[in-house]
């Protein structure tokens, strides 16, 4: 496969075995392009955004501004001020969380979630609850691990509903949810929608305008991009709405020692140096992925996702923890092997090169509904292959009967 | 030799001193909450010297057989000898090395059992 030369860590090997990604859902690996414009931007135009005048500091600004009219781009956003460089998802969660809590919510007002939400999606509003007595509400899961729509439909008519925030994917799961449809109830009693696009923004095309979502959040290192960036999008009537969160360098138009006036979008939102060469880098991997496009990247998963299912159906000691059924599903599969604890699984997968993550996956609560403990998740991206799943599966076996 | 030896994976499968005992005067139990590893354990003490322990758990192969593990070693000692023991002790009696990432497993039994020693209240027997 050619696209997979692009990533070099895919090339190494542990303990000399090749190594096997299977934890893209934790963080994507990194393509070439994206590495040389981190080391470039270090290298050749290091310097602060926004503030100096000088010829670095223009470059710099250039690169930075270019990257977030990427962004505008891939999310199809109507205007560049609707995209805030945040420093990932969960930051992104918390930002809106906060803006939302000091501008428009009031005690008592009903904030929406899914049962599946990651800790990022629900500790935020846990803090709000605290703060200001809010109160949350869960969409249950069903027993084929989608959401309740009859229920949602229920919820959603309560007046006191004021904000729908729900993941678009599941990063255990795996499932997608129809946030299509949620958003469509949403608009109808003027709730506003929050997506945590996190686990989704690699597998599926996102458009904002189309979604017609208030807000929307991801990190740019589960799209192939650096850790420590992130984005939040937001309708521009909204954001210039709501109050400024963090305060400091950047997000102000004038300070004096009595008082100050914020910034205009998308800097009202950007306090504080913000992490330019992973705001560059997240940019390069964008433009990498759009020449790829999503067409392949879904053809590619499918293979992947038909293909691993059928190889774990045959093996009747594993449980997946997740639909069968390829619909609406990413290639992400979290499961438990009768008789060995995941944390034995994911040890000895990875002395074979095996990259897996053994746990709660940041999302304990679901995992407590499930009444499991822990899982052991295998979540895949376009740049595997059918012959790493037949190695991984191998092993399952092996692992399987020594402790039996 | 990696962490899953023989020695281990038998400990997993058949542990020893597994069980309750009752009238024990001293019950305790502790979790890893992120990884749902758990272990409880009764002790019989007579004269500060372990007379019985039984434990109960699940969770990882680690966890489990380490528990299984100690609870031969200590019994017949001395409260205050089971409260001296460390993490190298234990490293020892396992006889393979433990990775930092699978330190926490590996240590929950000797906690328990510690803990369980050095709760209020079984001074007496
Ligand atoms: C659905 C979902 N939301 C939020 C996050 C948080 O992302 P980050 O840790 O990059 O902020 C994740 C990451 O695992 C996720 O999968």
């Amino acid at each position: 496969m050619q696209i997979r030369k692009n990533f070099p860590l895919l090339k190494n090997k542990i303990s000399n075995k090749q190594i096997i990604y299977f934890d893209n859902s934790a963080t994507t690996q990194k393509p070439q392009i994206v590495i040389d414009a981190v080391t470039d931007f270090y290298e050749n135009k290091n310097s602060n955004v926004h503030r100096s005048i000088n010829p670095l500091a223009e470059i710099a600004t250039r690169e930075y501004e270019a990257a977030r009219i990427a962004v505008r781009k891939f999310i199809n956003a109507k205007k560049n001020n609707e995209i805030i460089f945040t420093s990932g998802a969960t930051d992104g969660l918390n930002l809106v969380a906060n803006i939302l809590g000091k501008g428009v919510l009031k005690k008592d007002d009903v904030i929406v979630l899914s049962m599946a939400e990651h800790h990022a999606n629900i500790i935020p509003w846990l803090m709000l609850k605290e703060a200001i007595g809010i109160k949350l509400e869960y969409i249950q899961i069903q027993k084929n691990y989608r959401l309740d729509i009859g229920q949602v439909k229920r919820i959603l008519n309560n007046k006191k509903v004021r904000v729908l925030s729900i993941q678009h994917a599941s990063n255990v799961l795996g499932i997608i949810n129809p946030i299509k449809d949620l958003i469509n109830i949403c608009k109808k009693n003027n709730i506003i929608s929050i997506i945590d696009a996190a686990a989704s923004i690699a597998h599926t095309k996102i458009n904002v305008q189309s979604l017609d979502c208030d807000f929307l959040v991801f990190s740019g290192h589960k799209i192939f991009a650096p850790t420590g960036v992130g984005v939040l999008y937001g309708k521009e009537d909204l954001l210039n709405r709501l109050p400024a969160w963090k305060g400091g360098g950047d997000m102000i138009r004038e300070v004096s020692f009595e008082g100050f006036s914020v910034a205009e979008l998308p800097y009202k939102f950007e306090a504080g140096t913000p992490h330019i060469a992973g705001v560059i880098g997240l940019g390069r991997a964008l433009e990498f992925l759009e020449s790829m496009g999503f067409k392949y990247i879904k053809q590619q998963e499918l293979i992947l996702t038909r293909y691993f299912l059928k190889a774990i159906s045959k093996l009747n000691f594993i449980d997946l923890v997740g639909p069968f059924n390829i619909q609406d599903r990413l290639p992400i599969f979290s499961f438990s092997v009768q008789g060995v604890h995941p944390h034995d699984i994911a040890d000895l997968l990875g002395e074979r090169g095996i990259i897996t993550r053994a746990g709660h996956h940041c999302v304990q609560p679901l995992h407590d509904k499930l009444s499991l403990p822990a899982t052991l998740r295998a979540s895949l991206s376009f740049y595997n292959t059918t012959e790493e799943i037949d190695i991984f599966v191998k092993e399952i076996i092996k692992i399987h009967k020594m402790f039996i | 030799m990696n962490i899953y030896a023989q020695n281990i994976l038998d400990h997993y499968k058949t542990p020893r001193n597994f069980g309750s005992i009752s009238g024990a005067q001293i019950k305790h139990s502790e979790a890893n909450y992120s990884c749902g590893d758990k272990l409880s354990v009764d002790i019989k003490l007579e004269a500060d010297v372990v007379s019985d322990i039984k434990f109960k758990g699940t969770g990882c192969a680690i966890s489990q057989a380490a528990m299984s593990i100690l609870t031969e070693d200590v019994m017949g000692k001395t409260k205050k000898y089971i409260l001296n023991l460390k993490f190298d002790y234990l490293q020892k009696l396992l006889g393979v090395p433990v990775s930092e990432s699978r330190y926490k497993c590996a240590v929950l039994g000797l906690m328990t059992i510690q803990n369980a020693l050095k709760m209020k209240g079984n001074k007496k027997n």
